[in-house]
């Protein structure tokens, strides 16, 4: 049922590693770093729901850039906004309007859950775009970057790349290990029963409405998480943040990772953001690089094919060869 | 005699034009096996659907320990004590035969929003997951992904997911089919057991099988009861001689 946990020393090490990235990357590298730890927030939400519950949403970025939205409009123009204060209210946001909408769509289901998550991001979309709330189809500037200070101690600034660095890695770390915790407690179990058998999962009598629901609302909240960070980032926001592009990335992310492990979720956004970073170099591909989204495409086609469990489905097997925790590894046969 | 658990009046549902159960009435006591019997196509599957929740009736009122539950969902049915296996076995194939248990007992669980525990820490579901695989005899396949079980160690995976529920009415959709003679056996013997402290709605084909389990028997055909008493008394009826068991020569 559940599939390969990696052990923790190794989660651990990992971290560790990213942690001393500051001390020997550029700037550059440090950016790059930081947008692939907040796509791995927005991709680890996501599979909660199409990895975990078996919920395809494809209007997962509403949720992102409600809470990007949020961060934008009430950040006052020339000051730093609390982050301690906006956070909360833009992740509060994204989470309410996933339960909005939520109450809605999760009765759907199959290719209908499909479409009307779709057309929900959609109204948001049209909503941003077309309206002269957020600065219409031009987007909003956020001037200043939100403050961490408390009682006059700043803990981590986050003009500065490093420390912005620090921050989302801290954020990924919390994440990644909530949702591993949810997973294991009744909820998440409920929500596994759910991929595998809803209509036996009604007959024992769980009511699946609000499990979906909760589901729904979590991963949300979540994606509100990454949007927050992301909108602190660049420092801009525009509609093109909840279209249905950005949800078809993020899904795609899952997919190249690995649906329905945390790790590949986290393994997905890196391989998308490094794959886009690679093929849209024009020091690599000169004029062509611009055509980006021809090569990338292809390979994630390719990858797709050859990895039907995706990138971490690869990982999974290595341990398994490996013998490493072979009685976890027996409960996962739905791939 | 006890007052009937399940009352069902004048039950009726329609597919287009097709009364798939047309009128039927009967009742179910407190314990004990009521069979129902028919040939293909009879509506005994529908009926149990209806029961369960699975299908709304056209008309007719379904009354649970003297409740109208007949616009329940199939969830909150089983909430108030009804559980039922599938024609066509209804587990979670890729849990493991403990964990398929543990889940159905999650679903009694006074917090199930015990957000940040382990599920498998919690001791009262363990233990009922673990009593129920020991009463339908799987204690040894515990660890045992469902879908490595046989088919007839399936069957009974399932009654010990309704079981985890402690329901006080079973509905049995022909529980034996596709069984070999010794799961059979091992089933029929379940199911006696079982009969002695739930109230059960068995649809079974298999003749013997009814005949050594049921109380009371409900014949159906095309939908309508056609006739309804002990065994003995539908052995002699009959009309469902006729329409359904055969000749009396022709039986052993």
């Amino acid at each position: 049922m559940l599939h390969v946990t990696l052990p923790r020393w190794f989660l651990l090490s990992l971290v560790l590693l990213l942690a001393l990235m500051p001390l020997g990357a550029t700037t550059f590298y440090l950016q790059l770093g930081a947008k692939i730890l907040i796509m791995a927030i927005f991709a680890l939400s996501l599979d909660l729901l199409v990895g975990h519950t078996g919920l395809i949403s494809f209007g997962h970025a509403a949720y992102f850039g409600v809470a990007a939205y949020t961060l934008a409009l009430i950040t006052p123009k020339y000051e730093a906004a609390n982050f301690w204060l906006t956070l909360p209210v833009a992740v509060a946001a994204a989470g309410i309007a996933a339960l909005v909408i939520g109450f809605l769509v999760v009765r759907t289901t199959g290719v209908y859950f499909i479409m009307v998550t779709l057309a929900f991001a959609q109204m948001l979309y049209a909503v941003f775009h077309d309206t002269k709330l957020g600065g219409g189809s031009d987007g909003i500037y956020i001037n200043v970057r939100p403050e961490l200070t408390i009682a006059g101690f700043k803990p981590l600034d986050l003009e500065n790349p490093a420390q912005f660095f620090y921050l989302t890695l801290i954020v990924l770390v919390v994440v990644y290990w909530f949702l591993s915790r949810i997973l294991h407690a009744p909820f998440g179990r409920a929500l596994a029963g759910l991929r595998v058998n809803e209509q036996r999962m009604r007959s024992i009598g769980f009511p699946v409405f609000f499990y979906k629901l909760g589901a729904f609302t979590l991963a949300g909240a979540v994606a509100g998480l990454a949007g927050y960070l992301a909108a602190c980032q660049f420092g801009f926001v525009n509609p093109e943040i909840l279209a249905w592009h950005q949800s078809g990335m993020v899904l795609m992310m899952v997919i190249l990772g690995g649906m329905g492990r945390l790790h590949g979720a986290v393994i997905g956004a890196a391989a998308y953001v490094l794959l886009q970073e690679l093929f849209s170099s024009s020091a690599l591909f000169g004029g062509y690089a611009k055509h980006w989204q021809l090569p990338m495409g292809s390979l994630i086609v390719i990858i797709v094919l050859a990895l039907p469990h995706g990138i971490g489905g690869m990982i999974d097997l290595a341990w398994r060869r490996r013998g490493f925790r072979q009685e976890e590894v027996a409960q996962n046969a739905d791939g | 005699m006890a007052e009937p658990i399940l009352q069902v009046r004048n039950l009726t549902k329609h597919f287009g034009g097709l009364a798939a159960v047309d009128n039927v009435s009967l009742e179910i006591r407190p314990a004990g096996l009521h069979a129902v019997i028919g040939p293909n196509g009879a509506g005994k599957s529908t009926l149990i659907n209806l029961l369960s929740g699975e299908l709304s009736a056209s008309s007719g009122q379904i009354i649970f320990r003297g409740q109208e539950i007949g616009l329940l969902a199939p969830e909150q049915r089983s909430r108030r004590g009804i559980a039922r296996s599938f024609q066509k076995t209804n587990i979670f194939p890729s849990f493991t035969a403990l964990e398929n248990c543990r889940l159905a007992a999650q679903s009694r669980q006074p917090r199930p929003l015990a957000w940040m525990r382990d599920a498998l820490s919690d001791e009262s579901m363990m233990f009922t997951a673990t009593q129920v695989l020991a009463a339908v005899e799987l204690s040894g396949r515990a660890g045992d992904l469902a879908l490595a079980l046989s088919h007839g160690e399936q069957r009974q995976l399932e009654i010990a997911m309704c079981l985890a529920t402690e329901p006080e009415l079973l509905l049995l959709d022909e529980p034996l089919a596709g069984m070999g003679t010794e799961e059979s056996l091992r089933m029929v013997e379940l199911i006696k057991k079982l009969s002695a402290s739930h109230a059960i709605l068995l649809v079974e084909h298999d003749m013997d099988a009814v005949f050594q389990l049921a109380q009371v028997l409900t014949v159906m055909v095309d939908g309508r009861l056609l006739a309804s008493g002990t065994p003995e008394q539908i052995r002699a009826d009959r009309e469902v001689q006729a329409a359904y068991l055969g000749e009396p020569e022709n039986r052993p």
